[in-house]
């Protein structure tokens, strides 16, 4: 148990210490949610009363586009340098390379929606700074990391990967996709406990499953 | 699974073996009803043309890749039972040479130590990088360093967990000839030590000198093995160039 919490973390602490150095997989990822952000202020006049229906929307959108591209290159950019075989070789349970991985993502895309939120105040004048809608968003942000990096290593040595990882994502992710949204309507309007802390419950729950489901099913990803 | 190479409850005779191996990808066999065997101790060369089946061998010993039919133990383990016995106790060099180029060698190591969970995984880094000739170069980052000096550091990635049995694929590729001759001492140390070393290569002649038994595969079979002191290098070199469909 012990030693593969270590090598989790060693495979957290390495990922972490690669991006931080390279800024490969942010930039990338930022760029793409910019664009897709953007794109919706020349689909709608963003008065408030538009925005109230469609900003849970786009926030989304722009953040499941963040999501998927982050998770694209969680597994592949170590199918491209050729250490996928490194991870392989090492005793460790195949779960501490999961969890590794998907603590990684997890971070990656939390930084990644907390450096898009002044995106959408400039844009939209949509104020993100509310406590219920980070618990929504960090709690699906959670459930999208976890399928994600499972979703990554299946992925990586497909042929068609980038068909495949939205073919997928979608409809694993879209319990938590649709209470995410919702949660997030509910913490936009004002809601607490009764509105956006329901979502957030039922947010939770399907973490709960997705992260055990993944590290489970995880193990068969990396078998040649 | 902590610190360095497990030993096996009954350490049998060899180091690595192989009982009617057969791997095939789609139709085509890599490996056909394979029986091979690496004592402790010693040193196993293997030659063979392009796609004889000597990469495919080292990944299934390797436990990268699984057999189609056949047993497998490796370092004493049963595959695939004992699999995390049997990597505990293996070091691999493949083709590709498992290391991040964004991270210098001395970080990727460390980060192998810690995924073995080696207790003293700072210093022994530090060790390897030494012995390897690479502690010169150690803070730099990977992606600067030559193909040699690369391969310099994936033996020394290998050596890490003071494996009992090392498998080298072709890790003669790209090295000068002091790479060369660091490595094949590597070679001869872990088998003097109690070790067993499997490794496949092209270069014949280096590889009779380094080796104590060797074996030609062609077309996913053994088509011939002995003691490499006995062996005549001329007629090794010709039956490992003669492709033949394993298909």
């Amino acid at each position: 148990m012990r030693a593969g919490l270590r090598a989790a973390l060693a495979v957290y602490a390495k990922d972490v210490r690669i991006e931080a150095r390279t800024r490969e997989t942010l930039g990338a990822t930022l760029a793409f949610a910019f664009v897709a952000a953007f794109i919706f202020t020349f689909a709608f006049d963003p008065s408030p009363r538009t925005l109230a229906v469609v900003g849970p929307g786009i926030v989304w959108v722009a953040y499941v586009f963040t999501a998927m591209l982050g998770m694209n290159r969680t597994f592949l950019l170590e199918v491209e340098r050729g250490t996928l075989d490194g991870l392989r070789l090492a005793p460790a349970p195949p779960e501490a390379v999961y969890f590794g991985k998907f603590l990684g993502l997890l971070t990656l895309l939390t930084a990644a929606e907390a450096l898009l939120a002044p995106v959408f105040l400039i844009l939209y004048g949509l104020s993100l700074l509310n406590v219920w809608f980070a618990a929504v968003a960090f709690a699906a942000t959670i459930g999208i990391a976890a399928v994600g990096a499972l979703l990554s290593a299946i992925a990586a040595n497909a042929r068609a990967r980038e068909a495949l990882l939205p073919l997928l994502f979608i409809p694993l992710s879209l319990p938590l996709l649709i209470g995410a949204v919702s949660g997030t309507a509910a913490a936009l309007d004002g809601e607490g406990w009764s509105g956006a802390g329901r979502w957030l419950q039922l947010i939770l729950a399907f973490d709960a499953a997705l992260i055990v489901v993944s590290s489970w099913a995880f193990e068969f990803t990396l078998e040649e | 699974m902590d610190g360095e190479s497990p030993k096996p409850a009954a350490r049998s005779g060899y180091g690595l073996e192989l009982r009617g191996v057969s791997k095939a990808y789609g139709p085509a066999y890599a490996l056909r009803s394979v029986n091979l065997a690496a004592p402790w101790g010693a040193t196993l060369a293997l030659f063979g043309h392009n796609g004889a089946g000597k990469s495919t061998l080292l990944r299934i010993a390797a436990v990268l890749a699984k057999p189609g039919e056949g047993e497998v133990v490796a370092a004493g383990f049963a595959l695939p039972a004992q699999a995390a016995n049997a990597r505990a106790a293996t070091g691999y060099v493949g083709h590709r040479n498992m290391l991040y180029p964004d991270l210098t060698p001395q970080e990727n190591l460390r980060f192998y130590a810690r995924l073995h969970g080696l207790p003293d995984g700072e210093r022994r880094a530090a060790d390897v990088l030494r012995d390897a000739g690479a502690e010169r170069w150690a803070g730099r980052r990977v992606r600067a360093l030559s193909n040699g000096m690369q391969k310099r550091v994936a033996v020394a990635r290998a050596l890490l967990h003071r494996p009992a049995l090392l498998l080298l694929d072709e890790p003669d590729a790209g090295l000068d000839a002091q790479g060369k001759a660091f490595l094949y001492s590597v070679v001869r140390a872990v088998a003097e030590g109690g070790g067993a070393v499997v490794f496949a290569t092209h270069d014949v002649e280096r590889g009779l000198a380094a080796a104590d038994r060797y074996a030609v595969l062609r077309g996913g079979r053994v088509a011939a093995e002995g003691n490499a002191a006995d062996a005549d290098a001329a007629q090794i070199a010709l039956a490992a160039a003669a492709p033949e469909s394993a298909a």
